[in-house]
């Protein structure tokens, strides 16, 4: 046991690990700043909403069905050439964000659609009695209102981002994804396997823990 | 209360509103003239589906109508572009039958809501004017609560705080009682009728339930598929209901179902009247009068006596025999009392 575990490279995974964690926190903010609004306008601009534009939502509709149907290896080979233009590298932990967040991106507006759907229609028709703005109702109400189900959908992408950052391994992305491929599969040392496997799951029970708690929070019901 | 001014804050002209669910086109409103006056406060009647609630958001162009005008304090509000709707909105309050606060906010934050849309206030202010107004309520120790922690009768008293927090001079209600139980509805209809006398408020309330109209309304519409069948004060249109749907709603107050009670009195001999006492008269001690000075017998077959917002009435069904009936009927009519031959 103590020689399989002076086998492995603790500094190679700790090193890992960093990376793991600077993808994840780089592409789940730009996820965030770009995802949110996205969410925001397609549920604005849906039927019978404030901003009803039927053409405007069927097109956003299209752009976030086709990202999230094109499968994340995939989008990672595809947008090399973006990425090289965004990044200037496709390699490390910089050419990761760019993937990471276009793949992400989408896969989180439909989230925060959902989650402005499910705040009561009530809301809306009170702040415009007041002689609210679209503008006033989305920031002073609807996004309040829909803070634990925003949350919530923050948490399962960023989990769903350790997972991709784990595949961006296969380009050369770097992090514990990385790690497992290049020692765990390629020089079958089923031990350095075993301890991402582990990290990574560690990972994403805190990233649970930690949305589970800013849930609880924010709810008032 | 107020009918002094006559001139009308709210007015609808041949409003139309037709929806489309599906394929089909359906008419929620064909041709509906509204007059509310200031300071009243006015009540719409309808089962569900008569159109009462898109009538009701007629008046801050929650809906927009098809065809038709709509006037509030003077202005058509059909002629304003987006800011001045919505300043025009802020001068209407509106509660909702299901309160719709903000859950997420406290009682406080809900009440100072409108204050910030409206914009122009400081913090201070807004905090002094949000107490006053929980304070007017009966919330002062509420204000720290989130809505989920509030009973239905308290949440509803946020909402008229909220409405009420710009200082409209018109207040919309949604059903706003229908939500609760009697003892609460009795509470909150009290606070309204408060507000209306000591603010002036206008009132336009919707509901399905003649006691709420019968408790706290001036003047009532009844309304039935998109049109307004019947409309006249209070005691009117509840003690002498022309249209069947009228009818209806009052039975329904009374639970008396006026067939069933005629049948009911088949076997009692002679004739039967319905007697219709209003104002303090109600009080007065004169059946036994009549019968006196008549020579008539009578028996009370069923009655009612009561209040329409602050005027005493009673109604009595009654069976007479014997002694000069055209006598008596003189008499209690001398005494402005209605009398109708029900047989």
């Amino acid at each position: 046991m103590d020689a399989l575990l002076n086998a492995i490279d603790w500094a190679e995974i700790g090193l890992a690990t960093w990376d793991t964690l600077l993808m994840l926190g780089g592409s789940l903010l730009f996820t965030v700043l770009l995802g949110l609004p996205l969410g925001v306008a397609l549920f604005l601009f849906d039927r019978g909403q404030l901003l009803a534009a039927p053409r405007v939502y069927a097109l956003l509709s299209l752009v976030v069905n086709v990202l999230r149907s094109l499968p994340f290896v995939i989008l990672l080979i595809v947008l090399i050439p973006f990425t090289l233009l965004v990044a200037g590298t496709s390699l490390g932990v910089a050419g990761a964000i760019p993937p990471l967040v276009v793949g992400a991106t989408p896969f989180l507006a439909r989230l925060v659609e959902g989650a402005l759907r499910g705040v009561d229609r009530g809301i809306v028709e009170a702040g415009l009695a007041m002689g609210a703005s679209t503008w006033q109702i989305v920031w002073q109400a609807l996004l309040p209102e829909a803070r634990p189900a925003l949350w919530s959908a923050v948490t399962v992408t960023a989990i769903t981002l350790v997972g991709y950052t784990a595949m961006s391994g296969v380009i050369g992305g770097g992090g514990l994804g990385d790690l497992a491929i290049r020692f765990g599969y390629q020089r079958f040392q089923t031990e350095v396997m075993v301890v991402t496997v582990v990290l990574l799951l560690l990972l994403v029970q805190l990233l649970q823990m930690l949305g589970d708690w800013l849930v609880r929070r924010c709810t008032h019901r | 209360m107020g009918r002094r001014c006559a001139r009308p804050v709210i007015e609808l002209e041949r409003a139309h509103k037709t929806y489309a669910v599906g394929r089909q086109r359906i008419a929620a409103l064909r041709g509906v003239d509204l007059r509310v006056e200031a300071g009243e406060v006015f009540g719409i009647i309808g089962a569900s589906g008569a159109g009462k609630s898109t009538l009701l958001r007629l008046i801050n162009l929650l809906e927009r109508p098809d065809a038709g005008a709509v006037r509030v304090a003077g202005q058509d509000l059909l002629a304003l572009d987006d800011a001045g709707l919505r300043a025009a909105r802020q001068r209407i309050g509106m509660i909702f039958q299901h309160f719709n606060l903000l859950s997420s906010k406290t009682v406080a934050e809900n009440v100072a809501w409108p204050l910030k849309i409206a914009g122009g206030r400081t913090a201070a202010d807004i905090a002094q004017r949000v107490e006053a107004l929980l304070a007017r309520v009966g919330l002062a120790d509420q204000s720290h609560k989130y809505p989920a922690q509030l009973s239905g009768g308290q949440k509803q008293r946020v909402g008229i705080a909220r409405a009420l927090a710009t200082g409209p001079r018109v207040l919309l209600c949604d059903e706003a009682t229908s939500a609760l139980d009697p003892e609460t509805t009795r509470a909150i209809l009290t606070l309204l009728a408060e507000l209306n006398r000591e603010l002036g408020l206008t009132i336009v309330l919707i509901t399905h339930e003649m006691e709420v109209v019968r408790r706290v309304c001036d003047r009532v519409a009844v309304i039935d598929g998109g049109v307004i069948v019947e409309q006249g004060p209070v005691a009117d249109v509840f003690l002498h209901p022309q249209h069947a749907v009228t009818r209806r709603f009052v039975q329904e107050a009374e639970q008396v179902d006026e067939g069933q009670r005629l049948d009911d009195f088949a076997h009692v001999p002679g004739h039967v009247l319905q007697l219709t006492f209003r104002g303090e008269r109600t009080y007065d001690p004169l059946l036994g009068e009549v019968a006196r000075r008549t020579g008539l017998d009578f028996g009370i077959l069923s009655g009612r006596i009561d209040r329409i917002k602050d005027e005493p009435y009673g109604q009595l069904t009654i069976s007479v025999a014997g002694g000069d009936l055209a006598a008596a009927r003189a008499l209690l009519e001398a005494r402005g009392v209605r009398v109708e031959v029900l047989r």
